[in-house]
């Protein structure tokens, strides 16, 4: 019973992120699970110099701040095994440990390997033996791909701590704003700066290679859609109509942007094919039309539109351009994004005068709130759809804060100075 | 004694774990991190100036709406006859910049920005402004007037100002 009720626990739940000391976003657990698996990361053996990140201690970082892990402390561990030769299972038996990670770190002409392996403790069974490779900047690299194969092995879902999180950030400087779009990874580590303006940025969207973010920037003095590979910091300006140039975002095959132009009148729903450079306008209403999001086959949008009287959520197939509206509950729901399981819909749900952000299921209609602040918005989710990053507000600032899909874990992300909004999770 | 079998059978299974440990080790895929270059974009400012429009300066120049409304309140409209007014009499290039309060999705809110920005220059066409004259730029929740999580700064912040 109780494994059953910890496998349900497993899969329902997932990760979170840890933090460095210099990152500018921090992280606070305002709520984990109730009976977590215990797990002993040992530190990983290296014989050399001192390293610059500390391998297992954020492996044990990002398994702790999923919520679905109790980590037993370096300082109780009875013996340093640094490969499975070395395990005495008594050791971690005693400690009470589920799980148990060790590893060795090899140098060689300046290649970092690191060879880890899982055991079960209990059964005395060795899990997986893995090996990677990278650079020494890439040392963190190196962590967050361990504790995403411990994750996976453990729980059975892909883990995403290596992935990442672009944001945008406004601090006020005497009378002067500055805002800035970020990338980090998404444990808010070793944060980026991909562009800085005294004007207005937002939307951005991450291209499904991870490589490239478009993102709507006011530089011009009007809003436009901005293309930027992160690689070289080069950016082509993709639109320059009069009116509203907005809410960019790519589809999952890689081949066009859903945006919205208002250079006909009024806000409406366009697709951009990236190779030919074509616009084509696909809704056509008096209404507003906005906020579009690609299904994971990359043939329908969800998008918002006020159409019925208030801002719901619809689908419009590409096709054939039959749209459906999908939300039937409040009078506000808006900024609709699809997890890519390709049935959780994620959006901005008004309740009692407040803004919140919960889940539809497009199979069975579920509706499901996830937050309890009153200004939450930008809703994204990653991409092993467990878990969501959005933008509240908490003391008057902009924090980003993350909640699994099932509402039982939850982190905030306070930043230092500012404030931060529009979270956006890499697909990789 | 079940102690002791305990451990002769984890013993074994330890040893069948190396070897097959090591197998795995020889056989299993290695993993290479890929690159994370990251640089930074240049922006090229292009800020926008002023206008010239020459109504009186106590007749107002920021329009409020109600939320998620884009209906022109009295006061506005009385306001904006004496812009219109003064437009047709000395032409002036304007910009009507459309706003929302913080409450919702910004990507909504900026349409809602850009309608009552339109809001406010289908009045003034409608009082024969030429609409070449006019444009629309929406910042949607982007540049609050008031900072504040309440009903009185967002009251401050859904309006449309005339530039």
């Amino acid at each position: 019973m109780k494994k059953i009720n910890l496998i349900i626990m497993l899969f329902l739940l997932t990760l979170v992120y840890p933090l460095s000391a210099i990152a500018s976003l921090s992280i606070e657990i305002t709520k984990g699970v109730d009976n977590p698996t215990k797990i002993a990361v040992a530190p990983i053996v290296f014989y050399g110099d001192q390293l610059s990140e500390d391998i297992s201690g954020i492996v044990q970082d990002d398994l702790e701040r999923s919520g679905l892990f109790e980590p037993i402390f370096r300082e109780n561990m009875l013996s340093f095994p640094s490969s499975i030769k070395d395990v005495y299972f008594r050791d971690w038996l005693i400690l009470g440990a589920e799980y148990l990670v060790v590893g060795n770190l090899l140098v060689n002409d300046g290649i970092y390997q690191v060879t880890f392996s899982l055991l079960e403790v209990h059964s005395s069974r060795l899990v997986f033996t893995k090996i990677a490779k990278g650079s020494e900047n890439q040392l963190r690299d190196l962590a967050h791909h361990i504790s995403d194969e411990v994750y996976q092995a453990v729980t059975g879902i892909a883990g995403a701590f290596s992935t990442r999180v672009a944001y945008v950030t406004s601090i006020k400087l005497d009378s002067k704003t500055k805002y800035k779009l970020m990338v980090a990874d998404v444990d808010g580590a070793r944060d980026r700066l991909i562009l800085e303006s005294n004007h207005p940025i937002m939307s951005p969207s991450w291209s499904p290679d991870a490589k490239e973010l478009v993102y709507v920037s006011f530089e011009t003095g009007r809003p436009a859609v901005f293309r930027q590979k992160l690689a070289n910091g080069r950016r082509k300006q993709l639109t320059n109509f009069k009116g509203l140039n907005g809410a960019p975002s790519w589809s999952p095959d890689g081949k066009k942007l859903a945006l919205v132009l208002s250079k006909d009148g009024n806000p409406e729903v366009y697709t951009y094919d990236l190779e030919s450079e074509e616009f084509t306008r696909q809704t056509n209403h008096f209404a507003i039309d906005t906020e579009p999001n690609w299904t994971p086959d990359s043939k329908s949008l969800v998008f918002t539109s006020d159409r019925g009287g208030s801002p719901q959520i619809y689908r419009l197939k590409l096709k054939t351009s039959e749209i459906e509206r999908l939300t039937f509950r409040g009078t506000y729901n808006a900024r609709p994004r699809l997890a890519a399981n390709g049935r959780t819909l994620v959006m901005v749900h008004k309740s009692s005068q407040q803004f919140h952000i919960a889940t539809q299921d497009l199979v069975n209609g579920d509706l499901r709130i996830l937050t309890n602040t009153s200004l939450d918005e930008s809703p994204t989710v990653a991409p092993n759809s467990a878990m969501l990053l959005y933008a509240t507000k908490i003391n008057n600032r902009g924090v980003l804060a993350a909640v699994s899909l099932d509402a039982g874990v939850k982190f905030l992300l306070p930043s230092k100075q500012g404030d931060v909004r529009e979270p956006a999770w890499s697909p990789k | 004694m079940i102690n002791k079998i305990f451990k002769y059978t984890a013993l074994i299974v330890l040893a069948s774990i190396v070897l097959v440990g090591c197998a795995l080790t020889k056989n299993n895929s290695v993993s290479t991190m890929a690159n994370d270059n990251i640089t930074t974009g240049a922006v090229n400012d292009r800020s926008i100036k002023g206008s010239s429009l020459r109504t009186d300066s106590k007749v107002p120049r920021i329009f409020y709406f109600e939320f998620d409304k884009v209906m022109l309140s009295a006061e506005a409209r009385s306001a904006l006859r004496l812009h219109a007014k003064s437009l047709l009499s000395s032409p002036a290039k304007i910009r009507l910049l459309g706003h929302a309060d913080e409450r919702g999705s910004r990507e909504y809110n900026m349409a809602l920005g850009e309608n009552r920005g339109n809001a406010v220059r289908d009045f003034l066409i409608q009082e024969g402004v030429r609409g070449s004259l006019i444009e629309v730029v929406s910042y949607g929740e982007e540049k609050s007037a008031s900072s504040g999580s309440n009903e009185n700064s967002w009251t401050m912040n859904r309006r449309v100002e005339l530039k």
